[in-house]
């Protein structure tokens, strides 16, 4: 009986996940181009040309980078946005219910709408600076390396901004109100109390969002396709896109393979080193 | 004392209200921006210095993607955008209904199972089922591909969808089996001392009170697939199953000079999410937040 409810599923995710990961690794040990129909058994050839590649460092450095500045920045803003959205105002339902827009919009939308407000001839951001006169020369926010991965960035950072603020609203919500008035009665102002009860009860929330989020900064791909294709000189060349274009561009499955396991170990690495940062008391 | 106390109040309320209206011009500006585009004439929207509200709006460009037969760019008349554009609206549309209502339906089926039944491996299968998900989508892309080539399997839009429902089901299993173990087990025991059978005790009684839940995690899989890209960058390579993405990733290379084109295609097809996103706050909300909040 049990077989028969989960066996539609088992075979679905089987197929199509489970078993393809297999096939990936076992890929990932062989010369697999489609350029050469001559498939041969390559060991650990794949992962070692892959490590001495300086490409992939590059790659794995800029996505630390964009890792890095959007985790920061997001926490900071999503948790700022929380609290004042925690706070009570006029009409807060209806500001709660707007703030999930940018994350309603699809990711294509939102790189074709960055690509045209950052225009350096037609684009809104130029167009207000030029305005307020604070540049007085456009500027080509896409066309420099490191300047084009930070717009990568906060183009990322208005779509995924409502993930942090929705987290943080519901962690706030669990926090006891009394916790606040005893910790007032005790004579500690709003920073201590935010300090001492908010933010390490917010930990279990952060640790979600912070795993999550790597993950899917590991996995940014269609904003770089629509707003630079990695350019300007490999500038927004972040790891998923450099295992697309190894793959899909050179036609080398195996190295592809190869790289997306590297890429995985990284990515479960780091989420290991959250727990430990973050590791909640409930253990002790 | 209590002067500069309300004084104090009343720099609060202020600092409160301009970083609300902060929150709610970062959040709405970009895409407004994006919608005055779409209704901009070419030659205001080329402007300098820039004009922010159009002289003359203009719903030609959405009459002309939605309905027309043909879009004019720079002067010329072109007929493959716009039926592609059309075409793919539709195609979205399907697939994304389709892999929805296919795994709700063998996701809840499996979840219940996981909830309710003792079977071998349970656990492991699914903590396997979760674990590949975390994995760069990448890494489950090429072998599939070498797959399908090897069986031959060429319809992209079969292959879309079998590919989508391996993702959403998962998804729908684990939110699912987590709904179902917080409903007590008594429910479905007296309906079925009443004659249920277990499969009918499921559909009568916990799927009723399961609707939030289903709600929800039907939402999220279907705005999921709306939005996906990449998956289908790499597996549709006709005109065939194109999906809205691809299109809208095609006109940003078609139309490279024709931002206002560009602008009323992202807003057309971001419309059904933010109204899916809007009118189903509440279980969105819970359905984003389910198990990262304990209590």
């Amino acid at each position: 009986m049990a077989w028969v409810l989960v066996l539609p599923s088992i075979l679905l995710i089987f197929g199509l996940t489970i078993y393809p990961v297999l096939y990936s690794f076992w890929l990932s040990l062989n010369n697999v181009s489609l350029l050469n129909p001559v498939r041969s058994f390559a060991g650990l050839n794949n992962y070692i040309e892959i490590l001495s590649s300086q490409a992939f460092w590059a790659a794995l450095g800029r996505t630390f980078y964009f890792v890095l500045i959007s985790l920061s920045v997001q926490t900071v803003a999503g948790l700022t946005f929380a609290l004042v959205l925690n706070q009570p105002f006029y009409g807060r339902g209806f500001v709660r219910a707007l703030i999930l827009l940018p994350w309603a919009i699809p990711n294509i939308v939102n790189g074709v709408m960055w690509e045209w407000i950052l225009n350096s001839s037609y684009g809104a951001l130029n167009g207000i600076l030029l305005q307020i006169g604070i540049i007085s020369e456009p500027i080509q926010w896409l066309s420099k390396p490191w300047l084009a991965l930070n717009m990568v960035i906060l183009a990322d950072t208005w779509k995924v901004i409502p993930l942090y603020v929705i987290m943080f609203l519901a962690g706030l919500q669990t926090i006891p109100k009394d916790l606040y008035e005893a910790a007032r009665i005790d004579g500690s102002g709003v920073w201590r109390s935010f300090f001492s009860i908010t933010l390490p009860l917010l930990k279990p929330i952060l640790l979600v969002i912070l795993v999550l989020r790597t993950m899917q900064c590991f996995g940014v791909f269609d904003i770089v396709y629509i707003m630079t294709k990695g350019g300007p000189a490999d500038g927004t060349m972040v790891i998923s896109f450099f295992t697309y274009f190894q793959t899909f561009g050179k036609l080398n499955f195996g190295m592809g393979s190869a790289i997306s396991f590297l890429v995985a170990f990284v990515v479960l690495s780091i989420s290991l080193v959250y727990m430990r940062l973050l590791k909640t008391d409930e253990a002790d | 004392m209590v002067r500069s106390r309300m004084k104090k109040q009343w720099l609060y309320r202020i600092g409160l209200y301009l970083l609300v209206l902060f929150i709610i011009l970062e959040t709405i500006l970009p895409f407004a921006w994006l919608f005055i585009s779409s209704i901009t004439r070419n030659e205001e929207l080329i402007m300098t210095p820039k004009r922010w509200i159009p002289e003359q709006p203009t719903w030609d460009r959405y009459n002309s993607i939605l309905f027309g037969k043909e879009i004019s760019f720079r002067g010329a008349s072109l007929t493959g955008p716009a039926k592609m554009f059309q075409k793919s609206l539709v195609n979205s549309l399907l697939i994304a209904g389709s892999v929805t209502a296919l795994s709700l339906f063998f996701g809840t089926l499996a979840a219940y199972a996981y909830a309710r039944l003792r079977f071998r491996f349970k656990n492991a299968l699914l903590m396997l089922a979760i674990g590949v998900q975390m994995l760069p989508p990448i890494a489950i892309i090429i072998p599939l591909y070498l797959l399908l080539r090897d069986l031959q399997m060429s319809n992209a839009f079969i292959n879309l969808i079998l590919i989508y429902c391996s993702i959403t089901v998962t998804y729908v299993i684990w939110i699912m089996a987590g709904f179902f173990t917080t409903l007590p087990r008594e429910l479905e025991e007296s309906a079925r001392i009443d004659g249920c059978s277990r499969l009918g005790a499921l559909f009568r009684v916990l799927l009723p009170i399961s609707l939030p839940g289903l709600v929800a995690t039907g939402i999220l899989s279907f705005l999921t697939i709306w939005n996906e890209f990449l998956l289908a960058l790499v597996f549709v390579n006709d005109g065939t199953a194109k999906t809205i993405s691809l299109a809208i990733g095609e006109f940003s290379t078609q139309f490279s000079v024709d931002y206002g084109m560009m602008s009323a295609g992202g807003v057309i097809i971001s419309i059904p999410p933010i109204l899916l996103a809007l009118l189903f706050q509440k279980y969105i909300v819970a359905g984003l937040t389910n198990g990262a909040v304990k209590g």
